[in-house]
């Protein structure tokens, strides 16, 4: 389960509720049973803060033991579940350095390893990648993804990035000041948003039913979208929707160079300017889309309402959903 | 960090300091009509002062005090103030009474505590109880509630029950300001020791300056200025010592 939302959504605190480290009203059962009367110490959660907040007085040894310690096992087994952590987290050469001699990625392995020793119930991880450099977030979070799943813990993952949630998700919950506004797998999430509210945060995207789909082979696909000849990248059986974001579409007041492929004519319904981009309303053959544009290139154009212009899809930033079922999501 | 200035060379200026000492002793460049002893004078009566165990008796008369009332002080502030430190109903019980209590100078409790404790052994370790509890105490107090909460935080998600987060977790995170608190009150109990001693007792180094200062006898005065420079300065080193050798590691 990825929890989704903006920042000051409350992902961080319904993280806290679960962990106990918050007052709240209500319950949060673990497996149907009700933990609420048993403090933070006793809950069994496994959590990794989004500072990492490794004690910088312990060594990496120490700091994995710590949750051990205070379970009160044996040294032998400790040492065992320590080495054991050490290993599954590829870090045994740096079991006797400090924190402040560990890179991120390092410390971020310890961390994890620390809230894992006392092998809680539930393992929480707030937005744990958010402190590193892009290449080690996204190696990391492949390797975090695989260990969760070897391990079959049931983990609520705390995000703002759209894109990590996608990845990591079986569920995600999106969260828009305080309110749980989807729960839902993520490709629905994207697909059938629920409300403007979860749209908007997914970045607003058009969102196209498809009419017919025809295979052209080598990985794409034609689909029929309101009149629209759409190519897709696509090898699957068929296609439901396709969704796109108003930024993967280019406009051009004239008629653009190259293959005839995803262009079309189309008109501009409206003009809207935002703080990031200014949104233009376009009809084309049968369908409304909405694209964006930055407002240094929307100065160079002269568009306004009911011109005529072409307009490019990018091909490789189409999303397709092959699913056909209904307009239902899933129970929570 | 500083790179470590070769031993010979610190020492330089010191001898410098001793010789133009020395030479103007010598040939009497101090202006007006005061006593000036050389340096070599100063030694020679050191020398005197340790074989006639003058010296050593007063001078473990105050090295004893200042031990007793020391550690006696610290413990006490380490604990209040661990207690203040971290039950924030003590704290805000207590911090106002100590607010008042702490600007008070240790040697403005010496009229009062020469009439409740007498001119006794226990007036001069009162004083330096004093003066060691209430900035220990202090800087107790601020380094543990300094200790970042999210640590506290971590510790309890793991596991952990109050006392073994106290223990284990906040107390070493406090140690660098206890140990600031420590070091600056080791040399500061010497300061107070001796002016405790020079009022009000008839021991130690203080009194034997003030028997001195008398007798108009500067070289044992000298002796005694550099015994307690060096006291208080090996104090405040051991303390530095002690912490550096605790948090290196990791601070």
């Amino acid at each position: 389960m990825v929890l989704l939302g903006p920042n000051g959504a409350g992902k961080t605190t319904i993280a806290n509720i679960i962990a106990g480290l918050t007052d709240y009203r209500g319950s949060v059962l673990f497996d149907g049973v009700a933990v609420d009367k048993l403090p933070a110490n006793r809950r069994e959660v496994g959590y990794l803060f989004q500072d990492l907040l490794l004690f910088p007085h312990l060594d990496v040894a120490a700091n994995i033991a710590y949750g051990l310690n205070a379970k009160k096992q044996s040294p032998q087994q400790i040492e065992t579940r320590v080495k054991q952590l050490l290993q599954m987290m590829k870090i045994e050469h740096l079991a006797s350095r400090y924190p402040k001699n560990l890179s991120g990625g390092e410390k971020q392995r310890v961390a994890l390893a620390r809230a894992l020793a006392p092998s809680p119930k539930v393992l929480l991880l707030d937005e744990p990648l958010s402190s590193l450099d892009v290449p080690t977030a996204k190696y990391l979070r492949t390797e975090l993804k695989q260990l969760q799943q070897r391990l079959g813990i049931t983990t609520a993952y705390v995000t703002h990035d759209l894109q990590e949630a996608e990845e990591m998700a079986d569920r995600i919950a999106v969260l828009q000041s305080g309110c749980l506004e989807q729960v839902d797998r993520p490709e629905r999430v994207f697909f059938y948003p629920r409300n403007e509210k979860v749209s908007d945060f997914i970045g607003a995207p058009n969102i196209l039913d498809c009419d017919y789909c025809r295979s052209l082979g080598k990985g794409v696909m034609e689909v029929g979208c309101g009149g629209l000849p759409i190519i897709v990248p696509h090898d699957g059986e068929s296609v439901h929707r396709i969704a796109f974001l108003p930024t993967d579409i280019h406009i051009s007041e004239t008629h653009p160079p190259g293959p005839e492929v995803n262009r079309f004519k189309a008109h501009v319904t409206s003009i809207k300017p935002t703080d990031e981009t200014v949104k233009i309303g376009l009809k084309a053959g049968e369908v409304n889309l909405l694209a964006g544009m930055p407002h240094h290139i929307f100065e160079d154009m002269s568009l306004e309402t009911g011109k005529e212009v072409f307009l490019i899809l990018k091909l490789r930033r189409i999303r397709v959903y092959e699913d056909k079922e209904n307009r239902r999501s899933d129970s929570n | 960090m500083l790179k470590k200035i070769r031993p010979g060379w610190g020492l330089l200026p010191i001898a410098v300091f001793l010789a133009v000492w020395e030479l103007v002793a010598r040939f009497n460049l101090v202006p007006g009509q005061l006593s000036f002893p050389p340096f070599s004078v100063v030694v020679l009566e050191f020398y005197h002062l340790t074989a006639s165990g003058v010296l050593g008796d007063n001078f473990l008369a105050s090295l004893i005090r200042v031990l007793i009332g020391f550690c006696a002080g610290s413990i006490a502030g380490i604990a209040v103030g661990t207690v203040m430190g971290w039950v924030e109903n003590a704290n805000k019980t207590l911090h106002p009474i100590i607010s008042l209590f702490y600007p008070i100078p240790a040697l403005g409790w010496l009229p009062l505590l020469m009439l409740w404790v007498g001119i006794n052994e226990a007036l001069p370790i009162a004083i330096i109880f004093i003066s060691s509890f209430f900035p220990v105490l202090y800087n107790t107090v601020t380094g543990i509630r300094n200790v970042d909460k999210d640590y506290i935080q971590v510790a309890r998600t793991l596991g952990a029950s109050d006392a073994r987060i106290l223990t284990t977790v906040v107390m070493p995170l406090a140690l660098p300001n206890i140990f600031t608190g420590l070091r600056l009150n080791a040399g500061m109990a010497w300061r107070v020791i001796i002016a405790a001693e020079m009022v009000a007792i008839p021991t130690g180094i203080g009194a034997l300056m003030m028997r001195a200062s008398s007798l108009i006898r500067i070289d044992i005065i000298i002796v005694c200025l550099i015994v307690l420079a060096v006291m208080c300065l090996a104090f405040e080193r051991f303390f530095q010592y002690l912490e550096t050798r605790m948090t290196a590691k990791w601070g």
